[in-house]
């Protein structure tokens, strides 16, 4: 399979959506201030300055290293980055936003360092399995005593030197080029790999038990439910996707409920977590903040109501931890449903992309490379939107490129450069999408 | 792979459309019953705070309460701030995001909030008219010279002035010592309203009880106002004739009872007129008649005066509430036929404003207002009206009666009793040249070793042809100035001078 001469991209399209979202992330920034103070900041024009240079940076990076790359993927991480920044200064002391605006840029940079240093997407599917362990090592490195950090009841972050990070943030992207890796290359073998009823026979369950164990690991040795079922999901996708077997996802369905079931019966936290989610409004458990979040989450979202109170304007601050886990609950009481279904109508534009660059790849790791990728912004943004909502039990995961929280930047904006990377070819024949 | 990628898509979509069902069912259908959740009382006070509340206004305009923009760096909008300190505490209330209100702000909440039905048209306007949503302003019946007139007469003296008109129950003047300023309260940071809130709980006064209204207390010889009405209505005249000895020994017991200071009364004459004992308000004369009268009469006119029935010691609240008024009101009592029926040497002293009576300056001051309203109790009023923020009004709060306590008969009786107290027996202080003052003394024991409290009720002008305009109640605790050697007529009935001076003058 070879590259076929590229249609034609549309710089301009891309430069345009670019500077919306630049406008829209400046705004916000100015309506915060307007809406807490009653005047627009005085550091506007730096702020502008140095988020329009870092924006159009990226993008002249972008045009010079892939210019037949998609040119949605970057104004729409740039609008969702800018839009958290500017809430992060709304909720958080001015030093502490100073620092998440500068995780920003580091994120940009990662961004474009990617791009740079992955000049074809393929070279990564000639390291399956360095790449494979060192995404474990990175995951289980919390676990190893005199690096991990519990916070919070969860053994998620690593100290290394004087910097403090969640390993499993990276650890996760190089997975998901493992196991696009992996599964491209034994995709046969794993769509023969099913016997009767559909089901897949017992030496073929082989990949599925071993990440189904992973998973579980993780959950009792890292107390970190969110990012056990993330990884679990994440897997039986792309198995099934690589196999087109259903066999693979129902066992993987049965394999998820069975490892759900062993956590809630032995782990109290997770049990705490559905108890939580169940009677989060029940006037005795207010003053218990497990129930008390979720409480306060529903209230910020309904006191903005359609429209929301305007930025600034609401009190998202009575919700613990407003601005990394429940950063949606704060947008929904100052920018309303409206502004809330905006903001996810970004995701799903964002994985609409993702799932496109796949459809358009011809190659099968770069498919499943950019449906890896994808599933993951997704049922990562599902999981905490689903959660702060009260559609399911809260699992607090950094709703993507949005919430506070520096490792979990930096990791998204890489996701994003790969995806960036992957849909600069090679390209079905004919199938290059219009933007 | 192809099709996997795109089911995939769906799926995807599928979850998202999921979350923007909750979200529109949290943030729009289910909105208002999630933000009326108990639970969610700091964003319910945050919304509360928004609002520009109204203001609280006494006759001739002055404000008592008003919400002005919060200092900056508040997350709340408006505060409460009350421009006359501690002279209108009681009648205010307290407006406090954390302990809640109390008094009008408590009563008149939904019209200062805004959130009465009345205001609907306007709130809709001020919406139309992009205006925010404001509060309605109450009115009040209080004479805010009066009022100064009441703290002055009272001076440093622990206890309360009642000014009202005794035909149309508007309370005029209603001030209690210690008394307390709001604003500490409803205004400030949340540590300095704990701070404030410790101070006046841990206080021994309670300075956050009216004794005008709140506090009960024994009316002493003031209750003989009521032992005699029971005489009146029950064909013992002005002039009924009393043996008249200085002590009486109660039926059933070895137990006496004395008059004030063991003195005789009237010179030590075997005999008095009704007239005369109530002008030297002689105890053992009323102790004769409360006896003669028996349980039933005189229980029934103190319900006629509104006290309510109780039944020491099982039973010392009220049941009913027979006085309305717009501040929390501690009803005055007196105990029911059957608590004497085991007790009946007690009925003695219930004649006379002891044992189980139990009042405050605002009931007392009712009573006085029925003798001078020809037999019929007003209801006290407070509120007059309430405005809208346009000045349209939204409400208005009629005189009302309580009933008739007497008949109009007795009352005339009554006053030329009270008048005769005042013009030549224990009541001279309250002697006012030009207009006649008609009214009661009261000395009552406020436990041993104590000095006694001293009342005074009255009303004027008396027994001419002018309509009566204002009754006073004082009562001074623990005899003011005069400590143990107090009485009701020389500590309390010259603060009652000086309140109807400052009125009638």
């Amino acid at each position: 399979m070879s590259a076929l001469p590229a249609p034609a991209s549309r710089p301009k399209t891309g430069l345009l959506l670019l500077l919306i979202s630049l406008v829209a992330s400046i705004a916000a920034y100015g309506m915060v201030g307007l809406g807490l103070r009653g005047r627009v900041p005085s550091d506007i024009v730096i702020y502008g300055l140095t988020l329009g240079g870092a924006y159009l940076l990226a993008w002249g990076v972008v045009r010079w290293v892939a210019p037949r790359a998609d040119p949605v993927l970057l104004p729409i991480a740039g609008m969702l980055g800018g839009l958290g920044l500017a809430m992060i200064y709304r909720l958080l002391p001015a030093d502490i936003a100073d620092e998440q605006a500068l995780w920003l840029l580091i994120g940009l940079a990662a961004f474009v360092l990617t791009l740079v240093v992955v000049r074809d997407d393929r070279v990564l599917d000639g390291y399956t399995y360095t790449i494979g362990l060192l995404g474990l090592m990175l995951l289980l490195l919390p676990v190893v005593p005199g690096i991990g950090l519990t916070i919070n009841g969860a053994r998620l972050w690593a100290r290394v030197g004087p910097f403090t990070f969640q390993p499993a943030e990276f650890g996760k992207i190089l997975i998901v080029i493992f196991l696009a890796s992996y599964l491209s290359a034994k995709r046969e073998l794993l769509e023969a790999g099913v016997g009767r009823l559909g089901l897949p026979r017992a030496k073929d369950l082989g990949p599925l038990l071993l990440a189904w164990g992973a998973s579980l690991a993780v959950l009792f040795l890292e107390r970190d439910l969110g990012a056990s079922m993330l990884f679990f999901g994440i897997f039986v996708v792309m198995l099934w996707i690589a196999s087109g077997r259903l066999g693979y996802l129902l066992t993987g369905g049965l394999l998820f409920a069975l490892g759900g079931a062993i956590g809630y019966l032995a782990l109290p936290h997770v049990q705490n977590r559905v108890a939580y989610w169940l009677h989060a409004l029940e006037p005795a458990n207010v003053h218990d903040i497990g129930y008390g979040q979720l409480a306060q989450s529903w209230f910020a979202l309904a006191s903005g109501g359609l429209v929301g109170t305007g930025l600034g304007r609401g009190s998202p601050d009575l919700i613990p931890f407003p601005a990394s886990d429940f950063i949606l609950s704060a947008f929904g009481e100052e920018l309303g449903m409206l502004g809330t279904a905006a903001i996810l109508l970004l995701f799903v534009g964002l994985i609409g992309r993702g799932l496109r660059i796949a459809l358009d790849r011809v190659d099968a790791f770069g498919r499943l490379l950019a449906t890896g990728l994808t599933v993951t912004i997704a049922l990562q943004t599902f999981t905490i939107a689903a959660g702060v909502t009260r559609l399911i039990p809260l699992t607090g995961v950094p709703l993507p490129l949005v919430s506070y929280g520096g490792t979990s930047r930096v990791a998204t904006f890489i996701m994003i450069a790969l995806l960036v990377r992957i849909s600069a070819g090679p390209w079905q024949p004919a199938r290059r999408s219009a933007t | 792979m192809e099709r996997r990628i795109r089911r995939l898509g769906i799926a995807l979509v599928v979850l998202f459309t999921l979350v923007f069902g909750q979200l529109s069912y949290v943030q729009v259908f289910a909105a208002d019953d999630i933000r009326a959740n108990p639970a969610n009382f700091s964003r319910q006070l945050i919304a509360e705070y928004n609002v520009e509340r109204g203001k609280i206004i006494t006759t001739g305009g002055l404000v008592i309460a008003e919400s002005v923009p919060a200092p900056g760096g508040s997350r709340y909008r408006y505060e409460r701030r009350y421009p006359q300190g501690d002279l209108y505490g009681y009648i205010t209330g307290y407006y406090s995001r954390i302990y809640g209100r109390s008094a009008l702000e408590e009563s008149m909440n939904t019209y200062l909030s805004g959130e009465a039905p009345e205001l609907a048209i306007s709130t809709f306007t001020d919406l139309l008219l992009g205006n925010e949503k404001r509060g309605a302003n109450v009115f009040v019946t209080i004479d805010p010279n009066l009022q100064e007139a009441a703290r002055t007469a009272l001076g440093s003296n622990e206890g309360a002035v009642v000014a009202m008109d005794p035909v149309s129950g508007d309370i005029l003047a209603l001030y209690s010592t210690p008394g307390f300023d709001p604003s500490e309260l409803s205004s400030g940071s949340d540590e300095e309203m704990r701070r404030a809130w410790t101070q006046l709980n841990a206080d021994p006064e309670k300075p956050l009880l009216a004794l005008s209204h709140q506090e009960l207390f024994l009316p002493g010889s003031s209750f003989k106002i009521v032992t005699a009405s029971a005489a009146l209505e029950n064909r013992f005249g002005p002039d009924s004739v009393w043996p008249n000895p200085h002590r009486l020994t109660l039926p059933l017991t070895n137990e006496q009872l004395q008059n004030f200071g063991d003195d005789h009364c009237n010179g030590g004459s075997s005999q008095i007129s009704m007239t005369e004992a109530f002008e030297e308000s002689c105890n053992v004369t009323f102790a004769e008649v409360a006896l003669e009268l028996g349980p039933e009469r005189l229980a029934e006119q103190a319900r006629a005066y509104g006290l309510c029935g109780t039944l020491p010691p099982d039973r010392t609240a009220c049941d009913e509430q027979l006085v309305r008024f717009e501040l929390p009101f501690e009803n005055g009592r007196f105990p029911e036929p059957e608590y004497f029926e085991r007790n009946d040497p007690l009925l003695a002293f219930s004649g006379i404003g002891l044992d189980n009576d139990l009042v405050n300056p605002l009931q007392m001051a009712l009573i006085a207002s029925a003798v001078a309203n020809g037999g019929v109790m007003p209801q006290p009023r407070l509120v007059t009206e309430v405005r809208d923020a346009q000045g349209r009004v939204a409400r208005e709060f009629g005189s009302r009666s309580a009933g008739t306590a007497i008949s109009g008969v007795s009352a005339a009786a009554l006053t030329q009793m009270m008048i005769s107290v005042v013009n030549e027996g224990s009541g001279f202080l309250a002697q006012i040249p030009g207009i006649q003052v008609a009214g009661k003394t009261g000395t009552a024991t406020n436990g041993e070793g104590r000095p006694p409290n001293a009342w005074f009720t009255a009303f004027a002008p008396a027994g001419g042809q002018q309509p009566p305009r204002i009754a006073v109640s004082v009562i001074v605790l623990d005899g003011g100035d005069l400590g143990s050697e107090a009485t009701g007529g020389q500590v309390a009935a010259p603060i009652v001078r000086a309140v109807i001076e400052a009125y009638l003058r």
